[in-house]
């Protein structure tokens, strides 16, 4: 489960001096089953309004997006989302953050605290079930945010700069450790990133976008097989390729 | 991992000295200096005229009727002001709609309200208790509706992804437990100012007994040693409120924002 059938986006914003701005253009993608897409592209080529559009959390003005066959209409617990920010509940301590959706979905306090503890277990943090969000640092909240996705169970996962705000280090880690859940949850990941390392690193696919409007340049596949090596040449050039896809299509939006 | 730092403790050493000089002072003051116990009874005065107070058994009734006028009051705020304050920071249309009035109704003092208090309840508990309300109503709307309006974006469209789409339930699980604090700042400024209001309704006959209508009957019989007396008490009461207020909160509901205000 969790194919994406994205058509014909557009997206138009208008601004209050009346001037509309377009954020995206006639975006269309076919994403698999259990696929793992980057999204990658200079600021301002559309790519977390894309991500909003297909969590429902932003209409597009034309265009459909289906997920399994069906339109997505507003956000649901059908499609999972981590944001860029932190976003855990900071009244909730770990275990009732990540059983949050469980709770909405009416499943009773004792089942849902055992599969938050299975979640818990998954992202490594069974010392801080009862911690609150301050007393974590940011790669474990970030950590605690993708278990709270997973816990909903949901066909699809939207990953939104995840990782931005984490030092290099605790970056790697968390790239390494998102694969391993990912393979083990077997779930569909679009992962919007600005860094093309993290994109090539993680990725099946990696969709190239160009700014103002938001198009898709190239959509490039990685092939090199997991784990992925990142001083190895093969990551390399691959690395340099995408950077100069990027490059050459913020070049043509400041023509 | 816990960030906080213990508190500092204060000693109990400057709190000693501070009351000390003041009530030496006081004394000192009224004994040789103004020496008219009508205009500044001394500290010794003070404390007979609370023994007598206190033997006669009437300062006890006029400790609960005023906790009584209190209760009243900002129990009626908080059931009216924070179900207000919760639709017009949620619900754009009803805020447009009420904000106006909102705004005209808010600066008339409370104590304004005071005739038709008794006009509308007569001379009742429940009218003193209406005067505290309309003082500590609009606190407590006001932070209401703050709260609300300053809940990070981010919580809501997590909350939504999560499967709470309804505004009630995004309203019970997303939008109360974030303004918290803010209601609770609310409700402790709501309450200072009940305690303001509570005084000047007592003062104007509204009740038969309490702390402000005991402040006006003595006055009136030229006993300023009593007079000084329930206003000690007064004070003291409202730092008590206060202080197990804070204390409640600190303790229980606000745990998690240790780590957000610092």
């Amino acid at each position: 489960m969790g194919s994406v059938d994205i058509s014909d986006i557009t997206r138009i914003f208008s601004r209050e001096d009346g001037i509309d701005v377009p954020a995206l253009e006639n975006v269309s993608l076919t994403i698999e089953d259990d696929e793992f897409i980057s999204f990658v592209g200079p600021s301002g080529c559309g790519k977390t309004t894309l991500l909003r559009i297909i969590a429902g959390l932003d209409r597009s003005t034309s265009g459909s997006v289906m997920v399994d066959g069906n339109p997505i209409l507003g956000p649901g617990p059908k499609v999972g989302m981590v944001f860029q920010e932190y976003s855990l509940f900071p009244w909730r301590n770990v275990r009732d953050n990540i059983a949050f959706g469980l709770e909405m979905r009416g499943i009773p306090k004792k089942q849902r605290h055992e599969i938050a503890h299975k979640f818990i277990e998954l992202v490594g943090l069974q010392q801080f079930e009862k911690s609150y969000p301050f007393e974590l640092s940011g790669g474990m909240r970030q950590r605690v945010a993708i278990a709270r996705a997973l816990a909903n169970d949901p066909d699809l996962l939207l990953m939104d700069e995840p990782f931005g705000a984490l030092d290099a280090q605790t970056r790697n880690k968390m790239q390494v450790e998102l694969l391993s859940i990912w393979e083990r949850s077997k779930k569909t990941i679009l992962f919007v990133t600005h860094s093309v390392d993290e994109a090539v690193f993680l990725s099946d696919r990696i969709v190239v976008m160009s700014a103002r409007p938001g198009r898709i340049r190239a959509v490039v596949s990685v092939t090199i097989p997991r784990p992925r090596d990142r001083t190895a040449p093969l990551f390399a050039s691959l690395r340099r390729d995408v950077l100069s896809l990027i490059e050459e299509s913020s070049k043509q939006a400041n023509d | 991992m816990n960030t906080t730092k213990p508190a500092k403790k204060k000693s109990p050493v400057y709190l000693i000295i501070s009351i000390t000089v003041a009530i030496v002072f006081w004394q000192i003051l009224s004994d040789y200096i103004v020496q008219n116990k009508f205009i500044l009874p001394s500290f010794t005065d003070a404390v007979l005229a609370f023994i007598a107070l206190y033997a006669s058994g009437v300062l006890w009734i006029d400790i609960l009727t005023s906790l009584m006028h209190f209760g009243i009051g900002l129990a009626l705020a908080l059931v009216i002001g924070v179900p207000l304050g919760i639709c017009i920071g949620w619900f754009d249309k009803i805020n447009q709609l009420l904000d106006p009035l909102i705004e005209i109704i808010r600066p008339i003092p409370p104590l304004a309200w005071i005739p038709f208090a008794i006009v509308w309840f007569g001379l009742t508990n429940f009218s003193a208790g209406f005067v505290i309300f309309i003082g500590a109503v609009f606190p407590i709307l006001i932070n209401t509706y703050e709260g609300f309006k300053s809940i990070p974006r981010v919580f809501v469209e997590a909350g939504k992804m999560l499967g709470c789409t309804k505004s009630l339930s995004l309203i019970r699980y997303i939008a109360l437990p974030a303004a918290l604090p803010h209601l609770a700042a609310g409700f402790r400024i709501a309450s200072g100012v009940a305690w303001m209001c509570l005084v000047a309704a007592e003062m104007f006959g509204v009740s038969r007994f309490g702390l402000g209508q005991k402040i006006w009957w003595y006055y009136n019989l030229h006993q300023m040693d009593n007079v000084l007396v329930y206003m000690l008490i007064l004070g003291f009461i409202g730092l008590l409120v206060d202080y197990i207020f804070r204390y409640g909160m600190e303790r229980s509901l606000l745990r998690w924002r240790v780590g957000e205000v610092n």
